[in-house]
Formats: structure tokens, sequence, C-alpha cells
């Protein structure tokens, strides 16, 4: 009570009928939107040249809503007269965004740069089954994926953030 | 005067009916857009409805209402089906009857009864009937609790209303509304006449006991304990649904739109405007009580949407304990002015 | 409860079960004995306004008065305890996120730190400092929102918008450094994630004042009001004695006047120790008192986080740790002051890749054990404006 005198009564009325008179905070939603944070965990992004089929993320996964299915194909050598290459080769790649908790553990285990964050929230669906996104949708995210964003001073130098 | 002479008194009743059966959604329509969606809305910071309507979602409760009468009628297995189906109606009834005694001009009333204001207030308290039927008819604990409370609220509040309404008929001398606007019309402040004497000038403590009072009777935030949706989830009208509880909301808002009109009629002048008079008043008379009216209700809704709800033992002592000896001492001196002066 | 000062009543003395309330009650005996009516059994919830989600009270209620009233609860029960017998460290860092969902980071936290005390490593110091910033900054945005919340709970409608409006800048600074609004999953076994974005400090800064504005809007619109003092001075009075033998902890029990703070009382962590803070108490123990110190406390620590962020030292945010992390066998329980109070892991390692056994203390399912004998003898909207107070979480009691 910053005013002992004036009664609490008539300075609740004082705030509300101020605040009536600034603009009001509202994003109006459909017609204007908010830019969320360049870390915000909107959605999985994945780089499909990158995936190796090693199935750390599906594995890490909290709620196993990572399906990934692979096969070997041979593949001729890089150099004349050398070994024929076997490379793993990603047939399917699901994750179920009905189970998703966006706690981005596949993000971060990942270890050849496959999965990315984006930002990109607005893919809500009316049937729940089309909320599983598949590898084409997966990497059609990957357009959306900021850059790297540089860190607050005092961070440990050369290290830039992490995706 | 020459207009109602013209016509048979079957068409003016028509034209009455009509008038009073088209004021009240659209008082209450009014209310609610402008104070309901967009004046709270402000207040927290927020915009309201937009999209309905295009322009700052003016349809929004049109639709809402459309929206209502598309709804399945749900009744509760255990209601008492026949009070039930009537409570509404009987609160809505006490709102349309309000709106017959309240002029807009000085030939613009629908029935120019003597005992106007008594009769207004009379009428008015008749809307808890209705929601002491609907509470006990819903068969719902809630819904109980919430009419027993509305009945022990309009005992305690009832009187204050009265109380504060005594001091201007003592000052204008007669119940009728019409000749109490024309007294602050033709009254004088110290000898000047320029506005007439609106009696909130003289009357403030009763305006202010009005207000209070009314709010209580309409049951608005720090009185809604019969609706508090914190706690009983909106009381009696827990189990309504569809154009019934439609009903509930006309007669809310409606029931604000007249008591606002009251005050405004009683304390601010009503229909008069200085310096008009004769068939301009007639025309000008609805919009000037409109203005006045809209003040009154941005009063009472500012106070709602900032305050806290009190509780029902707390209101019942501020009521008996403040507000009637306010009343009557506010009476006491309005009469010894009178006599003196 | 053993570092508290104030000695703990072993059992409900005789002096306890008696209440103000319940005096006036005695005296209109006379009068109820010719007025007897059967007692009506209320349920509130588990889908009721007042309780914030799925808490059930059975009310026995006389009139408008609670005769006795039960709370039961389990209605949102996730099994946490159990389910982190079977997840590794990571999974179920993300997994205690949803304990108390308005202040995850604060529940991170302490389970973080029983896994590093049991590996015997420490984050480093920058990593620290800015666990203590989101700690405190996740303890502004619920305390915010109780602000709000309490003054729509007593009938406001307004103040829930204020509180919502101004927890937002909270909430964004979480989104921009850790990539969540409710679950930042930002905490790792040895330190933190990543380091803050840039630009993220003058961010903060400039959110403090919005913190510091609010608090003040709130004391005008809420605390300063008279309906408001009239609703909850007296109500649900909490005797420091008796908030101790039931466990009450937090801030409702600084509201009964008991000066107990695990930032400042408890074993040291994060950097509370270096911070300069005051342990706001009040005396009454009424829900206007928890109002009070609520208020109090979200200042105190909009100013905590100000301190960090004018010490916050330059380093790694990470230890070296093994990319597949097992914990050493052993024990360890360890205990925070978290935004509804103390919140305690008591972890079990058998040297795997998870957590053998996880028990969970969190601090609302204790907040609420009170309940049975506070809400003896008030008023229904009394019960309403008790439960507002109080201030707890619906996962943070079932769990």
């Amino acid at each position: 009570m910053a005013k002992p005198k004036i009664p609490g009564l008539l300075v609740g009325l004082g705030i509300t009928f101020k605040t009536m008179l600034k603009p009001a905070v509202t994003v109006q939603y459909p017609h204007e939107k908010e830019i969320p944070a360049p870390r915000a965990r909107g959605v999985i992004a994945l780089k499909e040249e990158n995936c190796t089929v090693c199935m750390l993320c599906a594995r890490q996964c909290p709620d196993w809503c990572i399906y990934i299915e692979g096969h070997k194909e041979k593949r001729p050598p890089r150099r004349e007269g050398g070994r024929e290459r076997s490379v793993s080769v990603l047939d399917r790649f699901d994750i179920d965004y009905s189970l998703c908790m966006y706690c981005g553990i596949c993000v971060e285990v990942c270890p050849f740069d496959a999965l990315f964050w984006s930002p990109e929230y607005e893919y809500s669906e009316n049937r729940i089954g089309e909320l599983l996104h598949d590898k084409q949708k997966l990497g059609e995210w990957m357009a959306t994926v900021p850059p790297r964003e540089p860190l607050e001073i005092g961070a440990e130098p050369g290290k830039a953030a992490k995706k | 005067m020459m207009l109602a002479l013209e016509i048979g008194w079957g068409t003016t009743l028509a034209i009455k009916t009509l008038v009073v059966l088209t004021i009240i959604p659209l008082g209450a329509l009014i209310l609610g857009y402008t104070f309901l969606l967009k004046m709270m809305s402000h207040m927290q910071s927020r915009l309201g409805p937009m999209d309905p309507g295009g322009f700052h979602g003016w349809f929004q409760l049109v639709g809402d209402g459309l929206k209502f009468l598309q709804k399945e009628d749900i009744m509760p297995a255990q209601a008492d089906r026949k009070v039930f189906a009537m409570a509404p109606a009987v609160v809505v009834l006490s709102t349309f009857l309000i709106f017959a005694v309240i002029p807009m001009g000085p030939d613009l009333v629908v029935e120019n009864l003597d005992v106007g204001i008594f009769y207004a207030l009379a009428v008015s308290s008749l809307s808890v009937v209705g929601v002491l039927m609907a509470g006990w008819s819903s068969a719902n604990k809630f819904a109980l609790l919430s009419a027993l409370r509305s009945a022990a609220q309009l005992i305690a509040y009832e009187l204050p209303l009265l109380l504060a309404t005594v001091g201007v008929i003592i000052q204008a001398g007669t119940l009728n509304l019409q000749e109490i606007v024309l007294a602050q019309q033709n009254g004088a402040i110290f000898g000047w006449s320029g506005i007439g004497d609106p009696f909130i000038l003289t009357q403030f403590v009763g305006f202010t006991l009005f207000l209070v009072a009314a709010q209580a009777e309409l049951s608005q935030t720090p009185f809604d304990m019969p609706v508090a949706e914190s706690e009983l989830v909106s009381g009696y009208m827990v189990e309504y649904t569809g154009f019934r509880f439609l009903f509930f909301f006309i007669g809310e808002f409606g029931t604000a739109f007249a008591f606002a009109a009251i005050a405004a009629t009683l304390f601010l002048g009503g229909w008069s405007i200085p310096g008009v008079t004769g068939d301009m008043a007639n025309i000008l008379g609805p919009f000037v009580l409109f203005a006045k009216l809209m003040a009154v209700a941005f009063l009472m809704f500012w106070v709602r949407f900032t305050y806290p709800r009190l509780r029902e033992d707390q209101l019942q002592s501020l009521a008996w304990k403040v507000l009637i000896p306010i009343g009557l001492i506010n009476i006491l001196i309005t009469g010894i002015l009178k006599v003196a002066i | 409860m053993s570092t508290t000062g104030t000695p703990a009543a072993g059992s409900t003395s005789p002096d306890f079960t008696i209440d103000p309330g319940s005096m006036r009650h005695l005296a209109q005996a006379q009068v109820n004995v010719e007025l007897d009516t059967g007692d009506m059994i209320l349920n509130l919830g588990p889908q009721h306004p007042a309780t914030h989600g799925t808490l059930r009270l059975v009310v026995r209620l006389d009139g408008e008065r609670v005769i006795s009233a039960d709370p039961i609860i389990g209605y949102m029960h996730r099994g946490y305890e159990k389910i982190t017998e079977f997840r590794t460290y990571p999974q179920v860092t993300t997994l205690i996120n949803r304990i108390d969902w308005l202040s995850s980071f604060a529940n991170e936290v302490p389970f973080v730190s029983a896994a590093e005390k049991l590996m015997d490593i420490e984050a480093p110091p920058r990593a620290q400092y800015i666990r203590t910033i989101l700690t405190e900054l996740s303890r502004i945005a619920t305390f915010l929102l109780f602000l709000g919340e309490m003054g729509l709970q007593v009938g406001a409608l307004t103040p829930a918008f204020y509180g919502f409006r101004d927890r937002e800048h909270i909430l964004n600074l979480i989104e921009s450094a850790t990539g969540g609004r409710f679950h930042p999953n930002f905490n790792r076994i040895g330190g933190l994630k990543d380091d803050l974005p840039w630009g993220w400090l003058a961010e903060a800064r400039s959110a403090m004042q919005v913190v510091f504005d609010a608090c003040d809007t709130f004391e005008n619109l809420v605390l300063g009001n008279e309906i408001f003092a009239a609703r909850c001075k007296g109500i649900g009075i909490i005797p420091a004695k008796l908030g101790v033998a039931y466990g009450v902890s937090g801030s409702n029990l600084r509201a009964s006047g008991v000066d107990w703070d695990l930032r400042r009382d408890g074993d040291p962590y994060l950097v509370y120790p270096e911070l300069d803070f005051k342990v706001w108490t009040h005396p009454d123990g009424d829900s206007f008192s928890r109002y009070f110190v609520r208020l109090q406390e979200t200042r105190e620590s909009a100013r905590m986080v100000l301190q960090c962020l004018d010490a916050i030292p330059a380093g790694p945010v990470m230890t070296k740790v093994p990319l597949i992390i097992k914990v050493p066998a052993g024990e360890v329980w360890v205990e925070n002051e978290n935004p509804l109070g103390q919140m305690g892991y008591y972890v079990v390692s058998k040297g795997g890749t998870g957590p053998f056994r996880v028990k969970i203390r969190s601090a609302s399912f204790s907040n609420i054990s009170i309940l049975p004998w506070l809400l003896q003898g008030v008023y229904v909207p009394d019960v309403v404006t008790i439960l507002a107070g109080l201030y707890f979480i619906l996962g943070d009691i079932d769990r």
C-alpha cells in the first residue's frame, strides 16, 4: 500500500481503469503471430542423408515414439580396387507427435547431426493419426531450422551453440 | 399526446408491448457487448472477441444467442420439471415488467403509474422467486445453496434499495417517475436553474446506497455469492442449457439495464436535458436516457470487474449494520432540510 | 523437517482441536438442537474450479458451515516413482518436469544434484548460477500465477489475467534459454544442456522490472483491497507447531511465522549461500498472510535474479561426463526449497544407467494433508479461500 490514505477499493478501481486505457497485450493469433525463440522446441526436423540408422534416438526416447526401419546396401568402392562399402539405408523414420514429450533427448543423442529442432509450431491436425510424421514430412521441416545463434557473453569460447 | 390520440388503444398496447419486448433483449445485448465483452477485456489488458461480425466482434453475443437456441434442452432426471421449466420465464418476466414505468420522454412512457418507483422496486424483486424456483427444482446441491443465498441476499438488500430512493421521493414529493424527472428538470440549485437539479447532487449518499444495493440485487461482484463461479460453479444456473440459459442471461443483463435506467431516472434527471422541451425532448429523450444509463452501468460494471466477492454473512452485516443506518440517517436529514427550506 | 528451529509437535495435542470458529458454534448449540436438519454431503470436485484440477473434497455441510471435509486424491496418479525405475537418468529428468508443472525447472534441480552427488561431480560455477536464475524464474512464474489466481478464487476476475499477462515475460525468458516454456529439460548431470543465448541477461534484467511492477499492481489491486482482507484475514489459520507437525512447508509454513527456508537453512545448494536475501515470515498464519509472504517472496526472487545476473561468472556450463551415464551404487537424499515448499528426492542407485528406486517428497502432498483439520467449522466460501491460499498443484500431490 503505497498511499495508505486512499482506500484500497478506490486504488483498485484506478488500476483497472488505467489498464483499460493502455493498449491490450493480446496477439490476434491467426492474423498476427508471435515469433517463438530460435531455441523453442516446436518440431523435430530430419536431415535424411546424415542418418545412419544407428537407432540411438529411438532407444533413448522416453516414450518410444520414434519408429525406424532400415536395411543394408552394398555400394561401389570409393577408390578403384577397394572393397565394396556396406551402407545403411533409411526405409522408415516416423515420429508420432501425439506421443512426443518434446524433451529433445533424440536431438541431443544423435551422433551424426541428423535431427534438429525447429521452432515451427503450426502442425495441428484434425485426426490424431495424422500427427505421425514420416521421413518426408520430417525432412520438409529442415527448411525452418534456424541458424545457430550466438551465445551470451561469458560462454565458453570457441563453442558454438548446440543444435 | 397527439400521436397517442390518433391510434386506437389496441394498437397502442401492441406498440407498447413490442417496445418493451425489443428493448430488453436489445439492452441486454448492448450491456453485454459493451461491458462484459469489451470493457472487461480491456480492463484485463486483452481485446475480447474481435472476429465475429467484422467490427470488433459485435456479432459475438447475437451468435451466442443463436447458438443457445440450437442447443439441446437438458433437464436433470431428478428435476421438478414444471418448476424447472417455469423458473427462467419468471426471471425474465420481472425484467420486462420494470420497463413498463421507465419514462423515455415527456410522453414516451409505457404506463405512467402514480406509484411508479414503488411498482418498479416491487416487480424487480420477483426475479428472486424465479431464482429460488430454479435452485430448488434443479435437484442440485450447488443450485440449492445458491438459491438460498440469493433469497437471503434479497431480504438484506431490498431495504437499503428502498431507503435510498426514499430521499429522492421526499425531495420530489411524488412516487411517479415521470414527475420525478420533471422535478429535476424544473429544479434549481441555489436559485440557478441552468441544469435543473439532478438529485445526484443533493442525494449523493442515496445514489451511492442505490448503486451498492443494486449491485447486490443484480448479484454482481462484490455481491455475486449466488453465482460465485469459483465455489458454486454459477449456482442456480448450473443445470440450465440452451434457450433456458439464454433467458437467465437476458434476465441478468436486462435487469442491469433496467436498474441503470432507474438510477439514471432517479438521480441523473432521466430523459431531461437542459434547454430541450416539447417534441424535441420526445425525440432526444430516449438517447439522453440511454447515455445517462450507460454512465451508471459503467460504474456498476467497473466495480464488478475490479472487486473480489464478499461472503454471505459479511454481506448481511454490511447491509444491516452499515447501509440501513446510513439510509435512515439520509432520510432524516433530507426530511429535516425539506421542511426547513 | 529436522533442520527447523521450532520443535516439532509429536502428536496433535488437544489445544489444536478447538478452533475459534467452533466456539461460536458451541454458543449456538441450543438453537441448533431445535432447528436440527440433516447434514448435506457436497462433493467438491474432482472437477471443480476451486480444486485446480482433480482434487476431490467430500464436504459435510450444516447449512453453509463445514462439519468435516475429506480430501480424496489419486485421480491424477501417474506413477512417477515406479516409472523412474525403468528409465535412464536423462529420461527421468524429462519426466520429473511434469510433477509440479508450473515450476518444472525447480523440480529438475534436486534430482540432478542427487545424481551428481552420487557420481561425486559438480556442475561448473556458471552452470550453478544459471540454474539458480532459472529456479528463481520458475518460482516467480509460479507465484505470479498464484497472486492472480488467489484473486480469482475469492471472486475478482481481473487479477488472474494480470497474473497470466506478467508471467508471460518470465515464460518467454525460460523458453528462449531452454527451448521449453513449461518443461525445460535443461539440466544435465554435470551441468546444463547449453549456455544462454545472446542478449538473454539484458532481457532478464528488464523482465525483472516487469516483475516488480506486477508485484506493485497485485499489492494495490488485491492485497490492499478491503474486501480481500475481509475474506482472507483469520481464515484458515495454521498454528506454527501444528503446521510443522503436519509437514507443511515452504511459504505456507513461513506465513505461520516459522522462519525456515531451505535456501538458507538447508544443505547449501546452488549459489544461495552467496546471495543476500531476506526470508519473509508473517505471524498470523491465515490466508492473507500466505498471500503477503508469497508476494514478498516474488520480489525477493526478482532481487536474487538481479544479483545473479550481476555476479554470473564466465566459463563452461558442463563438466566432463561419460556419454552413457552410469551412477555408482549408493543412496542419497537431496531436498530443495521449491516454489511450493520442500521438495526432495531419495535416490537409490545400484550402479546402472537408471535409478534403482526414487522416493519423491513433494511439497503439495504434505501441504494439503492439513486440510481435514483446517476446513472444520469454516463456511463454504472459506473452503475456496483456504484451497487457493494453500496453493497446491495436483501433479505435485498425486505424482
